[in-house]
């Protein structure tokens, strides 16, 4: 008894200096500490939005519509003459949270999608293998158009189109993790004390695939981000007045010719934020690698 | 005759050869004023253990370092009477694979994967001869034949090949165009015992056929005793002792070199252990001053431990950088 | 490996099978009634009656996917769209090409760009024209190719006046299209190509050619690019994927009509059969693709044909 407690608290000691050593080499990396600090600016700019932001989301004042960026208006004014700064801050909490929660989604149901598969194998694994292949011989944006068809557009079903899309990749790779780890010795070792498999896949294989499904899911998020930004853009998603930022773009098409900066910036409020994520999800991936290490 | 004043003079020479490998963080010191010279026909061992800098020496001759980090920082190389450190990189291309060619020390890794194996002996000889695309396949089926592997497996991969078949495409690759400098890496260190002898006697062969000077490095003093002519012992980028072989073998005046011959079983005497050297090969981003030897030797006094340590004649003509050799060849500790 | 080629079509036959069972049940859940979709909501309920017997809704589920199947695969009829009332057939044989043409000049563009990118950023590893490579990438996969269209739209066709910004004609349509889709094409190749690139230029077969004395410009190509290819191929392979499903956005946006702005017209006025038919028809298209790519791993690398050669069936599909 006084063994196993002993153990216990030697490996959450080691877990926490490995994080802590994750987080250091990560800030050895510039461009992943300018990526993070960008996010974290940009998540409490959208927290505070309503703080912040000088002028409501839909708050109209024809008399000041289609006005170019100005210092009574950041970002200019949009058709309705809406601050277009001001909807971007609010835009960015349907953008950001659409994308971190659909990636959270597919990588719970990825988690235990792929940790059956890659655990049991044989039969099982066989049967969700090929089903997943049917899945993804669709490709990524055609299965999420279809399935919001299905589901209807909004925040919550978008969410849900974004996910199912996620699911097969990050299935896919706990369960190549899974089937690396499943032979190594300490599995046998926790076999062989007679641990149930649920124990042995909560306790042992899932933390022990951590790393490479958080630096997926760190681009994941991105990626979601896009096709949201995408999938309002073509009309289903989140739809406007709301001003989740693709249904800004797609709002402001039309008067491209005349007033571009609505066009500009929402677009650019996106790229910034995917390559925020994606020079995190770098500098995580980076310092993961065990080949890497010094 | 001119040519017997030729096989007389150096066919090849190293200059204090020094090569460094850049890091973000530090200078690692590989190669440290290396000189020696070979004769036409003769074989020089280059011994020592691992991580000494011997396959940097080799690299640095064929100018194959790699290209991030690593410089020749100073030296000549000699080549009969060209200076192969100064030519430019399409001279030294041809000289590669033709006057001077290399046999690698893993031959699981040396050979191409997608490549087939006799299209890798053929591209070395078209590229250094004119023919047809025939005559350069008969040439690397007959090179298969020399070596021992049957030419109908032209056509294969390296991975239908067992490794000592491998080293043998690896040695029939570096003698398709008759090279007069064979540099020999380690030839048989990734390959069985039973396959070493039969490796080392095929690049005999080959090499008494086609009269090549070869630089055979190794860290065996037994295959030193049986392939080489002269031996240079190298110690952190350094050669510590220089000779002939029987002047090596017969009066070794390094204690590293001592040391070399302690680690390896002697049959003739009745002994019960052997004797490793202690400790390990100094960090060559950070090596000692003095003598770099000196934090592992028996000998050392105050002197070791400063200043450069030059080359010394000893008694019986050859060299070595050891100031206490006296002592050393006296046998005293 | 003809058997391999073989057995890889047939085994494409459960997986078009297994798309059209899914996305016929996904869109037999589609809320609204359809006999209303196509009449109108003005129609009376005798005529939405007659509406639903002929589309067969009164039948249950199985025996719809058995006729939907039947109807698709053995006797290749399609149906007809229930707005426009045309036949799909029609319209897929007039789109298809298209969005096949703009894929694939995506594809080559960013096949071209992506490659070329990636190894000039690896033999000059760590130096400025690494930096900008990377760095080029790194904008890439960050923009999205949606607002990257209306950027190049702004700039070439309504402030330059060089392309046209919509609709098709000559292959001059479908150059705005091409670049706006490539990007993400081009970052993931650049990274892969640099980083697939630096392992095998370190290897010590790369060393031995050189001892060779092959000239530098044949290393790179002959011997490294045909060991780095593996990995860069599987991502050709992903983004050809990537780009059929973009193709929707990006048609849509240039007002192409291909498959993809045929697809998202439908879905937004609901007009499922055509949503069916062409799911089905872009995965059989991807599936194709993908085992275009399969046998290129083969034609590569000679480990994965002797793979083949043997009985293994595992191997391939977990690549």
């Amino acid at each position: 008894m006084l063994n196993t407690m002993a153990g216990k608290t030697q490996i959450k000691i080691k877990k926490k200096s490995e994080f802590m050593r994750t987080l250091k080499q990560m800030s050895y990396n510039k461009l992943a500490v300018f990526g993070a600090i960008v996010f974290a600016i940009e998540l409490i700019l959208v927290i505070l939005a309503p703080l912040i932001a000088p002028y409501g989301y839909a708050e109209m004042d024809m008399a000041a519509a289609y006005q170019p960026p100005s210092w009574a208006h950041l970002c200019g004014t949009d058709d309705l003459g809406r601050d277009i700064f001001s909807r971007l801050l609010y835009g960015g909490r349907y953008s950001i949270t659409m994308g971190i929660f659909s990636i959270g989604i597919s990588v719970m149901l990825g988690i235990i999608i792929g940790s059956t598969a890659g655990y049991f194998g044989g039969k099982v694994d066989n049967i969700i293998m090929r089903f997943l292949d049917i899945i993804q011989s669709l490709p990524g944006m055609l299965l999420t158009i279809v399935i919001s068809a299905v589901l209807g557009s909004g925040y919550i079903n978008t969410i849900l189109s974004l996910s199912v899309n996620g699911i097969p990749g990050q299935a896919r790779m706990l369960r190549a993790q899974m089937m690396r780890v499943r032979g190594s010795e300490y599995i046998e070792a926790a076999e062989s004390i007679n641990c149930s498999k649920f124990r042995i896949i909560a306790k042992h294989l899932i933390p022990n695939s951590f790393s490479p499904l958080i630096v997926q899911a760190t681009m994941g998020v991105a990626n979601m981000i896009i096709m949201a930004a995408g999938l309002s853009f073509i009309g289903l998603g989140v739809q406007p007045p709301a001003s989740e930022w693709g249904a800004m773009l797609s709002g402001s098409r039309q008067f491209i010719r005349s007033s571009p900066h609505m066009v500009f910036f929402p677009g650019l409020a996106i790229a910034i934020t995917i390559l925020a994520l994606n020079l995190m999800g770098d500098g995580l991936r980076d310092a993961l690698d065990p080949k890497l290490k010094r | 005759m001119s040519d017997e004043i030729k096989e007389s003079m150096p066919f090849l020479e190293v200059k204090n050869l020094i090569v460094e490998y850049f890091t973000s963080e530090q200078t690692v010191h590989a190669v440290n004023g290396v000189s020696f010279k070979l004769e036409k026909g003769k074989t020089l061992g280059l011994v020592g253990e691992t991580g000494a800098g011997k396959t940097s020496i080799a690299k640095a001759i064929l100018r194959i370092l790699p290209d991030v980090g690593a410089r020749i920082a100073k030296g000549e190389v000699w080549l009969a009477d060209e200076n192969i450190t100064r030519i430019s990189e399409e001279e030294m291309r041809k000289i590669r694979g033709k006057k001077i060619s290399m046999i690698f020390q893993d031959p699981m890794t040396a050979l191409n994967p997608v490549q087939r194996v006799g299209d890798q002996i053929a591209e070395v000889v078209s590229l250094h001869n004119s023919g047809t695309k025939e005559s350069f396949k008969k040439r690397a089926e007959e090179m298969l034949e020399m070596v021992g592997i049957q030419k109908e497996r032209y056509g294969d991969y390296p991975h239908q090949f067992s490794g000592g078949m491998k080293q043998r495409v690896v040695i029939a690759i570096a003698l398709a165009c008759n090279p007069e400098l064979l540099l020999a890496d380690e030839p048989t260190t990734a390959l069985d015992v039973t396959i070493q002898a039969q490796v080392l006697k095929l690049i005999d062969n080959l090499k008494e056929k086609l009269n090549t000077s070869m630089v055979l490095i190794t860290h065996d003093m037994g295959v030193v005793a049986t392939h080489c002519d002269d031996v240079a012992v190298v110690y952190a980028g350094n050669i510590v002792e220089y000779g002939s072989k029987e002047q090596v073998f017969d009066h070794p005046a390094h204690p590293y070199t001592i040391g070399l011959f302690g680690a390896i079983p002697n049959l003739g005497r009745d002994e019960e252990w052997l004797h490793p050297i202690e400790g390990l090969p100094p960090d060559p981003s950070d090596l000692p001053e003095g003598c770099s030897f000196h934090p592992r030797c028996n000998y050392t006094t105050e002197e070791c431990k400063a200043g450069t340590i030059d080359m010394l004649a000893t008694p019986d003509g050859h060299q070595c950088r050891c100031i206490h050799m006296d002592r050393v060849l006296k046998g005293e500790v | 490996m003809l058997r391999y080629i073989l057995k890889r079509i047939l085994w494409m036959i459960p997986i078009v099978l297994g798309v059209a069972i899914i996305v016929f049940t996904l869109m037999s859940f589609c809320p609204g009634d359809p006999a209303t979709i196509i009449l109108g909501s003005t129609a009376t309920e005798s005529d939405l009656t007659a509406m639903r017997e002929e589309l067969g809704l009164n039948k249950t589920y199985i025996e719809r996917l058995g006729t939907f199947l039947y109807d698709t695969f053995i006797r290749f009829d399609f149906g007809e769209s229930w707005i426009t009332r045309t036949s799909i057939k029609a319209a897929i044989i007039e789109r298809l090409p298209r969005t096949m043409l703009l894929t694939i000049a995506t594809l080559g563009l960013s096949t071209l760009i992506g490659i070329s990118l990636g190894i000039m950023a690896a033999i000059n590893q760590g130096n400025w024209k690494d930096n900008f490579c990377m760095a080029f990438a790194l904008i890439g996969v960050s923009v999205p190719d949606f607002w990257l269209a209306l950027l190049l739209i702004l700039l070439f066709s309504v402030k330059l006046g060089w392309l046209p910004a919509m609709g098709i004609g000559g292959l001059q349509y479908y150059i705005l299209p091409a670049m706006a889709g490539c990007m993400g094409g081009i970052a993931a190749l650049a990274r892969q190509t640099r980083s697939s690139m630096l392992d095998v230029i370190r290897a010590d077969y790369i060393t031995t050619a050189r001892s060779k004395g092959v000239p530098e410009f044949r290393v790179i190509t002959r011997h490294a690019l045909k060991n780095a290819f593996i990995p860069i191929i599987t991502i050709i392979g992903t983004h050809f994927g990537k780009m059929l499903g973009g193709a929707m956005v990006i048609e849509t946006i240039f007002a192409i009509p291909g498959m993809g702005s045929y697809i998202v017209t439908a879905v937004n006025s609901r007009d499922y059969p055509v949503v069916q038919v062409g799911a089905v028809f872009l995965a059989i298209v991807f599936s194709i693709c993908m085992l275009g790519v399969d046998l290129i791993y083969a034609a590569v690398d000679p480990r994965i044909r002797a793979q083949y050669g043997k009985k293994s069936r595992k191997v391939k599909v977990n690549a």
